[in-house]
């Protein structure tokens, strides 16, 4: 039963757009839930973006292909098992947990190497001429193009259906919402992955180093920082990210990988960076969080073909409103 | 208000550029010998269908030729915003959307709109993708760099949407029989229909001609100027008393006006509009043209969108493999000529060089590149 509110009629007559209330109310905590599950995949391969985007001012388009890569590794790892595409297997607790950190060690490996690939082939060469910034944002999407084709012409463009090992069953109820396995672990697995990364950048030695680098890359080297080393280790630590919340992402989405898949979901999260002010670790976690929330919320409010707008309308919202995201930058706190 | 042209760097020291020299050296009268010949030649193109440039077997040569005058329109359209302004612009898609769908809007009898001729609704498509420049560029354009480009990139993801959900957009199914310029054949066969490319193609021509002189004439102007100062250091601009906001929103419109009319040519032709022709890709290949080309420098992306889009026509039998070798190409032209393949011309620069060298009688020692300098100004602590 819809209310169908504000109805905005056209010409026609045909309501394009509906307020649909009492979905959004009924739903509203499911959708909380889900929202943060979607959201917690966002904000670790945001993490990527703001990583890079902090240390080195880039764009990294092609983080969003450094992400699919870690999905065909999980579907690789799970196909070469002897699993496939269809019913999720009885499996005992202990292989189950086996089998899942095989492949989330695939997908970080092949992320993760990835990654650092790119930054070797594409973005190196850029750095020791001095070229100018714009240049290696039209690099990235060269790459981008480069990696996707890649995928396109071993796989074809039909998406892989996800290999699922881990059946998604309801735990408990919060407020007549249902909290199912893969829901909680992959909330915590990005919370985990999260505390480790800003545990990593803000008390550890070389977290020092990305830091100095992020502030001035000049100064870094003259104090002894290794400054190539730097840039590669960030590289290699949102490929890591990407890696596993590609796994978390395989779980979750029945239509997994496809080889323009990583492009939509690397849009929103690089979106979920700049909301949460890109260049800040603990903004990528909240940026992702509230995008994923408002995601759902805007399609339960005006139904799932509206979900993306939604995310982008949001973003300009934000935006005009902080102009540098709603924590601001940080990985540089001194930059002027 | 009066247009003040700056005089042609004709006494211009350096000898690197010798072509672009020795063309601004040349009189007026010499050059226009060079150019109609050179016009000329362009417009008979698709008559001549030249042996090795023909993209026949697999392509209509004319119909090719549409494509790539139809890029190079949308090229200088993009070039005015990202770079004379340099405004980072990821969502120029948007706008050639807005003008293909205004023009399908009004002519396709599948619209419950009223009819309107093809040339009337040209300058409406225009004047409608003027409107959504000054919607998307009032609140966005106070962000600066990157925060622009994620903004505009939403704004084109925006804009692919609507098309999709909208229901009087009708989304996959489109609109049919998109109207046409008039004009008859002998036999009273439509002049210009979807199966030849050779008037369209002329129009086009004749549009980039028209559009070219009209930017050329902005560039040399108070406008052009203002646009160079905020491209090479905007802080700067706007404390010597250049209304920044001002100029970026005149870029901004006058570049969606660009890209509303080539959008309304191009669907035209294809007499046919749905909402899979605007996705990012398209954007990114738009973007890939001018900076292929050398933002900023009109003739640069001129050949950068024959480049962009001519080698995908010309090769259909690697079609398969054409996005590859398309992103290998630029990964590896950017790494060996980052400004593009004709670098942005700069003779505002080159005064103040001139200048410099003249006072202090030595070469210069700072150099700006704007939207492409190395570093953010001030982004050194």
């Amino acid at each position: 039963m819809t209310h169908e509110l504000g109805s905005l009629v056209l010409a026609q007559g045909e309501g394009w757009i509906t307020f649909d209330v009492d979905s959004f109310l009924n739903q509203f905590w499911s959708n909380t839930i889900d929202g943060l599950s979607y959201g917690s995949i966002y904000a670790l391969v945001a993490l990527g973006y703001t990583l890079v985007y902090g240390v080195l001012k880039l764009i990294n388009f092609a983080h969003s292909e450094v992400f699919i890569y870690g999905a065909y590794a999980t579907w690789f790892t799970f196909y070469g098992l002897g699993f496939r595409p269809g019913t999720t297997p009885e499996l005992p607790v202990f292989e189950l947990v086996g089998f899942l950190l095989l492949a989330l060690i695939a997908a970080m490996a092949v992320s993760g190497g990835t990654a650092v690939v790119l930054e070797r082939v594409a973005y190196r060469p850029l750095r020791k001429r001095g070229a100018p910034r714009l240049v290696f944002l039209i690099t990235a999407i060269g790459a981008s193009f480069v990696l996707q084709q890649i995928l396109f012409i071993w796989r074809g463009g039909n998406p892989e259906n996800s290999i699922r090992l881990l059946r998604n069953d309801e735990v408990f109820q919060i407020f007549g919402a249902s909290v199912t396995n893969v829901t909680i672990i992959t909330i915590l697995a990005a919370i985990l992955l999260m505390i480790g990364t800003d545990m990593f950048v803000n008390r550890t030695r070389f977290g020092r180093g990305i830091r100095a680098v992020a502030q001035d890359p000049d100064t870094a080297t003259l104090m002894g920082v290794n400054k190539e080393r730097v840039i590669m280790t960030t590289f290699l630590i949102g490929g890591l990210l990407a890696g596993a919340a590609a796994l978390l992402y395989m779980m979750k989405i029945p239509q997994g990988a496809s080889y323009q898949g990583g492009f939509i979901l690397g849009i929103k999260a690089f979106t979920a960076a700049v909301l949460g002010g890109i260049g800040n670790l603990r903004g990528a976690l909240l940026g992702g969080l509230l995008l994923g929330v408002v995601e759902n919320y805007g399609q339960s409010l005006f139904g799932g073909q509206w979900r993306d707008v939604v995310a982008f309308v949001l973003l300009v919202l934000i935006l005009m409103i902080r102009p540098t995201g709603i924590l601001g930058e940080s990985l540089g706190k001194a930059r002027v | 208000m009066t247009v003040t042209s700056t005089p042609p760097a004709r006494a211009t020291a350096q000898r690197r550029r010798p072509v672009s020299d020795w063309w601004n050296n040349l009189p007026r009268v010499q050059q226009w010998a060079v150019l109609i010949p050179l016009v000329a030649l362009v417009y008979l193109l698709p008559v001549l269908n030249p042996p090795l440039l023909t993209t026949q077997p697999g392509y209509d040569f004319p119909t090719a030729m549409f494509e790539v005058a139809r890029y190079a329109l949308v090229a200088i359209g993009l070039n005015v915003v990202v770079g004379q302004a340099g405004l980072l612009d990821l969502g120029y898609v948007g706008f050639f959307a807005i003008g293909a769908y205004v023009m399908a809007l009004f002519t396709s009898p599948d619209s419950s709109l009223s009819k309107l001729p093809f040339l009337v609704v040209l300058p409406i498509a225009m004047v409608v993708t003027m409107i959504f420049g000054v919607i998307l560029g009032t609140p966005t354009l106070r962000l600066r760099g990157d925060y622009l480009a994620i903004v505009t990139l939403g704004f084109g993801e925006i804009v692919r949407l609507l098309a999709d959900n909208v229901a009087p957009l009708r989304g996959n199914r489109g609109f049919q029989s998109v109207g046409h310029p008039p004009g008859t054949n002998a036999d009273g066969s439509p002049l210009f229909s979807n199966t030849n490319g050779t008037p369209w193609y002329w129009l086009c021509v004749t549009l980039i001609i028209g559009v070219l002189l009209l930017v050329g004439n902005l560039e040399r102007s108070r406008v052009g100027r203002a646009w160079v100062a905020i491209r090479d250091d905007e802080d700067a601009a706007e404390i010597m008393g250049v209304p920044t906001f001002k100029f970026k929103i005149w870029a901004f419109v006058g570049g969606a006006a660009i890209g509303g009319l080539s959008g309304a040519l191009y669907a035209g032709q294809l007499g046919f509009v749905n909402n899979q022709k605007f996705d990012v890709v398209t954007s990114m290949l738009f973007l890939a043209a001018v900076i292929l080309g050398g933002a900023g420098n009109k003739v640069g992306v001129l050949l950068g969108a024959v480049v962009v889009a001519y080698i995908p026509l010309r090769f259909q039998a690697i079609a398969e493999y054409k996005y590859l070798i398309f992103g290998l190409a630029l990964i590896i032209l950017m790494i060996f000529r980052p400004q593009g393949l004709l670098g942005a011309r700069q003779r505002l620069l080159t005064y103040g060089r001139q200048a410099y060298r003249r006072l202090l009688g030595k070469g210069e020692q700072v150099s700006s590149d704007g939207s492409l300098a190395t570093e953010n100004p001030g982004e050194k602590a």
